[in-house]
């Protein structure tokens, strides 16, 4: 069984978010003017302002997604971690002492500080918005993710308990206590993965048959690939049985269901043709919904009494080199040169229809040698690094342009700047955050592959591959991470409601024309929190289905597309005009928002449509929708200077 | 100060970009030789995404190393 409820996770759960509640409260006091609500006070301390940047950035989708694809696919979700530090940079070098100098509560402050035009703060109000809640989705869903196995919650319960946190610490002391609950939640992610990954270091490898449980997959054959599927002598237990070769629509993957006769469950067995001309059949998991609601869990009901079955954890090597069967302790690097020489079983999906007609889902094993797990382009969305087609390419050049240009634009990564006393604070904090986040994800490699490798994956869900490893090792551990990915959750969705409420009070009610006092500006902008974070419930419940990374792709795609090329253009080109900023926030929100909408990734995973139906021809915008931004700029800021100078 | 820290900044932004680049563009066109084992056993794919966040780290501290003088400057001004 891979999930049991534990106490010690729920009662280190509770302690988590009983301290980080009664942190809020203790602050609430200190932030009572809009200076300190949306900027404490600009008193944070540079090094406490650098790891609440981790705490901030180091959301679900860095800990939970990445971990999770390393751990199914291999080095894939590696690149987000290069692509996404890679963004520091532009931060540092480019946006952060300007982001400093320039503005006061929120991102469009700088943007806006020499014009002071509505149309501005409109734009990048709106922009704000758009990128924040696009990232709070898969924040919520990772939540409702969490928060299922540990607590035995239905996913919205999850989702409703950090929301509902969430807008406590936001109401009660804004910036303050958004900053303290990051700092100590960055802080503890960094030493508990370090922790986390000598553990897996000083574990080794260990060749297996099966997951933690203890349960072998069998494997049967070889059988002569000239006879029929009813001819192949199954073992005793398997006869007398009905068999139906079924194969994959989408993969033409074959599979063989197996129905003995009698009380028996049915089972289902990948066949796999090997390079000698014979042919074996390795056991499969499978997961079948009934219309009534019962589950089928390898072909008996979903459950852990008598009769009833769970599906197995997986994870494990099938071959070590030199035929070793187990390495001991690991140096860090040895860690990968053993894992390059070795062979790893990873788990595919796939939907036959079974003979009664009804589609099942089966899990089958992928015996996979390390070489091919250590490098790039295994993972569907990096498919087009080993593609013919230059298109693909270009979806991969797109996607890392977006990681690259998004962090530098997200907004509540900007309103982070305002909360230090001055320029060098500001590029002080980067360069702590850049050595905690750098450091973070140096250890998702091994955090991903350890995961991959300690036999209590569940194949059904790959965010929760992080937590599972924990538990590999220990109870303890396990309550403790399983708290932590919580808090990175609150942490993040902390900041995000902030920079929506930032942009609603500070930025699009001044650009209606009305003027509010300091204590009324804290006022809309806790309503603001209370009405976005319940926005951030509704959607985290309804979207719980798509997977945790693959909407901050989106988010970081916009915020790239609408928010850099002003910002970077502002900085070095004296030509710029508010006209020119508008158009190039509003024309690449628009057009990355509509590009993503339109692509082959959201028809399929979101409409459940054919691919083939997209407009677009490849699902990253960032390649075409940044250049376009700045051109917009340029074009837009071109055509008015000169009908402004003319008109003077 | 600013002119003077933006241009150092905008320096080491290129070098990182011509680093990141050719980190990308290797995988795009060139994937084979991400999976050659240089040094060590591992391939280059490990070498180079962790050369790529070491070098972060070191430009950063650099950056932050260098700018100091003219920001002491300002301050005894």
């Amino acid at each position: 069984m891979i999930y049991e409820a534990s106490t010690i996770a729920v009662v280190v759960f509770l302690m988590f978010v009983a301290v980080t509640l009664a942190l809020s409260f203790y602050l609430g006091s200190r932030a009572k003017s809009s200076q300190g609500y949306f900027a404490a006070h600009g008193q944070i301390h540079w090094f406490v302002n650098g790891m609440a940047f981790a705490g901030d950035y180091l959301s679900a989708a860095s800990f939970l997604g990445i971990c999770g694809m390393i751990a199914f696919y291999g080095y894939d979700g590696f690149l987000y971690s290069i692509g996404y530090l890679a963004g520091w940079i532009v931060a540092l070098f480019v946006v952060a002492e300007p982001m400093k100098r320039l503005g006061k509560f929120t991102f469009a402050d700088a943007l806006d500080a020499k014009f002071d035009s509505r149309g501005i703060k409109l734009a990048a109000g709106i922009s704000t918005l758009a990128v924040s809640v696009f990232y709070l989705i898969p924040q919520m869903v990772g939540a409702g993710v969490l928060i299922q196995p540990l607590l035995g919650f239905p996913h919205w319960a999850g989702v409703l308990l950090v929301g509902a946190t969430v807008i406590f610490i936001v109401v009660t002391a804004g910036m303050v206590s958004t900053t303290w609950v990051q700092f100590l939640k960055g802080s503890l992610l960094v030493i508990f993965s370090a922790v986390l990954t000598l553990m897996i270091l000083n574990r080794g490898f260990e060749t297996a048959e099966g997951g933690a449980d203890g349960h072998v997959f069998r494997t049967l054959g070889p059988f002569d690939a000239g006879l029929e599927p009813e001819q192949w002598p199954l073992p005793s237990d398997l006869q007398p049985a009905t068999l139906s070769v079924l194969e994959s629509a989408t993969s033409g993957q074959r599979f063989v269901h197996v129905q003995p006769e009698g009380e028996a469950a049915a089972t289902v067995w990948h066949v796999v043709a090997r390079a000698s001309g014979d042919v074996i059949l390795r056991e499969t998991q499978t997961v079948w919904a009934a219309a009534d609601g019962t589950l089928l869990v390898n072909g008996q009901p979903k459950g852990t009494e008598k009769g009833e079955a769970e599906l197995h954890p997986v994870g494990h090597l099938s071959r070590l080199p030199d035929g070793k069967k187990k390495t001991g302790p690991l140096g860090p690097l040895t860690f990968f040169s053993t894992l390059q020489e070795s062979e790893v079983v990873l788990w595919a999906k796939d939907t036959i229809q079974t003979p009664n007609g009804d589609a099942t889902t089966v899990y089958f094993q992928k015996p996979t040698a390390g070489s091919q797990v250590l490098r790039p382009g295994e993972h569907p969305r990096f498919r087009g690094i080993r593609s013919e087609r230059f298109v693909d390419k270009l979806n991969f050049l797109s996607l890392m342009a977006a990681l690259f240009c998004g962090t530098a634009s997200l907004p509540h990564i900007l309103i982070r700047y305002y909360t230090v006393k001055d320029e060098v604070s500001a590029r002080k904090s980067t360069i702590v955050g850049i050595a905690s986040i750098g450091f973070f994800y140096v250890l998702t490699l091994y955090l991903g592959l350890g995961a991959m490798t300690s036999g209590a994956l569940d194949v059904t869900n790959s965010n929760m591959a992080a937590p599972l490893l924990a538990k590999s090792m220990n109870e303890w551990l396990f309550a403790i991470i399983s708290a932590i990915a919580f808090t990175t959750v609150l942490g993040t969705v902390s900041g995000l409601i902030l920079a929506s409420a930032g942009a609603v009070s500070h930025d699009l009610i001044t650009s209606a024309g009305i003027k509010l006092t300091d204590h009324e500006k804290v006022r809309v902008a806790k309503f603001a929190s209370v009405a976005v974070g319940a926005v951030a419930i509704v959607l985290g419940i309804l979207f719980k289905e798509l997977n945790v990374s693959y909407l901050v792709g989106w988010a970081f795609s916009i915020a790239a597309s609408a928010n850099l090329p002003s910002l970077v253009m502002l900085l070095f080109w004296k030509g710029v005009t508010k006209q020119g900023i508008t158009a190039a926030v509003i024309v690449g929100m628009v057009s990355s928002l509509g590009w993503i909408l339109l692509s082959a990734d959201t028809f399929t995973g979101v409409y459940g449509l054919s691919a083939d139906a997209a407009v677009v021809p490849f699902s990253q915008p960032g390649i075409v929708t940044i250049p376009l931004g700045f051109a917009t700029l340029v074009v837009v800021s071109w055509m008015t200077r000169r009908r402004n100078n003319s008109g003077t | 100060m600013q002119t003077r820290n933006a241009r150092l900044g905008l320096v080491l932004f290129t070098v990182y970009l011509l680093l990141y680049g050719g980190f990308v563009m290797l995988n795009a066109f060139r994937p084979q030789i991400m999976e050659t084992t240089p040094l060590a056993g591992i391939n280059l794919a490990i070498w180079y995404g962790f050369g790529l966040i070491a070098a972060a780290l070191i430009l950063a501290l650099a950056y932050g190393w260098l700018c100091r003088p003219s920001a002491g400057r300002e301050d005894d001004a």
